[in-house]
């Protein structure tokens, strides 16, 4: 690590949050030509989340070579060893504002305040707890949701059950239910109240299937049973709107419930700059840059909006340091105000608006799962682009190229929508 | 001629693959791979499925590490691969690419550290 001087108080670029986002961002900018860097980080090591994703799988867009979480985390971080990059860790921001003052604290320093050219969000997400699920029933140990177990488990070396039920399938719940598995326990089930999962079909098949472990779609967890400790867990189907049928349910003992019932982008900083977020997304609203609406505030990863694998946040992270850069040295050049609208089986865009006219590429997430369905484009009545898609699934982030060509002419508005054959 | 539908668990995309195998259960053609690696998978998962293992190793000091091993190993042995990682104690000060063991099971994968002591 760079040495900091403790007079210090001005950088050109300050990230929050050294994960894959703030440190393929951090890179990109030094890439760029920047060298006045600052990584802030809270715990205490950089690689964010990624140092606890122990499974393989990551690194095959952005190296070319499967990766487990900490090598592709360790190869970010000999980067950013590499070109000097300053960081301090166990340092926590508190606040920034639209000035880009930022007020961080750490052991070392207490409360201080640096003035950045550019901030760069990139604090990542956090899980959606039971105290968000509104699960009835007691409240025993033995809850936690599934990144807290992975925590416990490839971190720090303790087993939090024996007997475990997952609710929610999404792709960190599979992934612990292989993990725990693995370690000795016993997955009983694997409940998701959605029709389909929210996790990647490769994990469903090799987290689950090669376990036996069983998958129960259109179900959820309606009742909490034990005094200290989880001893079972009630669960029932649902119907399409969603409501438990209670002649359905059946009881299955269990020490332990894991819950991976979704993934909310961490805000609070971004909320109290007063920095628009997205409804869809609770992230920020962006740029083509991944500038937000206030100028010279970047966000890139999953506190912009959740990503599925590691290789798009770098993607992303990528094109928010080199923005940054750009963004400090007077190079912006905005030549465009161009709306990206959805139609509702589109249920949002990263970016949300494109302010330059150059190729730019969208991602989305669909609302359902959706077969055979085109993809279309629209200025207006004006079909721009239309490319048929196999299938479609909110699980899997999509991405389509808007060229320069189709974001020039009249209007200011593009709609990206599903039609079905 | 049997039919079997597989997920590819290569990649993030996780093509569904269509296996026509012939009587002695030899996989005769793949439909569905959106490239080559999906067709050699759907192969060698019909006649001897291979896995990676990754988990954690217990340290002298009783934090643990994360490990892999550098290839996948017959899916049969992955239990019996956890029992060797579970039985390991390792120094804390392992780097990143170490061997901690070589030919794990008599297979050609070798266990390695993938990560720091967090």
């Amino acid at each position: 690590m760079a040495y900091l001087s403790d007079e210090k108080i001005s950088f050109g670029i300050v990230i929050v949050g050294g994960g894959p986002a703030g440190m393929a961002a951090a890179v990109a900018a030094y890439d760029a030509g920047e060298r006045d860097i600052l990584i802030l980080e809270r715990d205490n090591a950089l690689g964010g989340i990624l140092r606890q994703c122990i499974h393989n799988g990551f690194g095959l867009h952005r190296f070319g070579e499967e990766l487990t979480g900490p090598e592709y985390a360790y190869k970010y971080e000999r980067m950013v060893e590499e070109r000097g990059i300053a960081y301090m860790l166990d340092t926590m921001v508190i606040g920034i504002d639209k000035e880009r003052n930022l007020t961080a604290v750490n052991r070392d320093r207490g409360i201080f305040t640096i003035k950045c050219g550019a901030i760069i969000l990139a604090m990542g997400c956090r899980e959606r707890p039971r105290g968000a699920l509104n699960i009835a029933g007691t409240r025993p140990a033995g809850i936690y949701t599934a990144g807290t177990a992975q925590k416990y488990v490839n971190m720090k070396g303790y087993m939090p059950g024996r007997e475990v039920v997952i609710l929610g399938s999404g792709d960190i719940g599979l992934i612990m239910a292989r993990r725990m598995t693995l370690e000795g326990a016993s997955v009983k089930a694997v409940c998701e109240l959605m029709p389909y999962s929210g996790g990647l079909a490769r994990n469903i098949e090799q987290c689950l299937n090669d376990f036996d472990i069983p998958l129960y779609l259109s179900t959820t967890v309606v009742e909490i049973h034990g005094k200290e400790r989880v001893e079972a867990v009630t669960v029932a189907e649902v119907d399409e709107r969603r409501r438990p049928k209670l002649e359905t349910a059946r009881t299955i003992p269990c020490d332990t419930l894991l819950l991976s019932c979704g993934l909310i982008p961490e805000n609070e900083l971004t909320k109290d700059a007063g920095i628009p977020l997205d409804a869809i997304t609770n992230g920020a609203v962006v740029n083509g840059d991944r500038e937000t609406d206030v100028e010279g505030i970047f966000a890139c990863g999953n506190v912009l909006h959740v990503h599925d694998l590691v290789d798009y946040v770098s993607e992303e992270a990528v094109i928010a340091g080199t923005s940054a850069v750009r963004y400090i040295r007077g190079e912006s050049g905005r030549d465009a105000d161009i709306a990206l609208k959805t139609d509702g089986r589109v249920r949002y865009t990263v970016p949300q608006r494109i302010t330059s006219l150059k190729d730019t590429v969208v991602y989305f997430r669909v609302a359902d799962v959706y077969k055979d369905a085109y993809l279309v484009v629209k200025r207006g009545e004006e079909v721009l682009y239309k490319r048929k898609k196999q299938k479609l699934a909110p699980g899997e982030m999509e991405t389509v190229k808007l060229t320069e060509e189709m974001l020039k002419g009249d209007g200011g508005e593009l709609r990206l929508s599903i039609e079905m054959a | 001629m049997k039919e079997r539908i597989l997920t590819c668990i290569i990649c993030p995309r996780g093509c569904t693959l269509r296996v026509t195998l012939d009587e002695a259960g030899v996989p005769t053609s793949v439909e569905g791979n959106a490239c080559p690696r999906g067709k050699t998978y759907a192969e060698t998962e019909c006649t001897a499925p291979m896995r990676t293992v990754t988990s954690t190793v217990r340290c002298t000091d009783g934090s643990v590490i994360p490990v892999k091993t550098d290839r996948a190993i017959p899916k049969r042995l992955v239990f019996d691969c956890m029992k060797e990682i579970n039985l390991l104690r390792v120094s804390p000060e392992c780097a990143v690419g170490d061997i901690l063991i070589e030919h794990i099971l008599g297979t050609d994968a070798s266990l390695v550290v993938t990560g720091k002591k967090p």
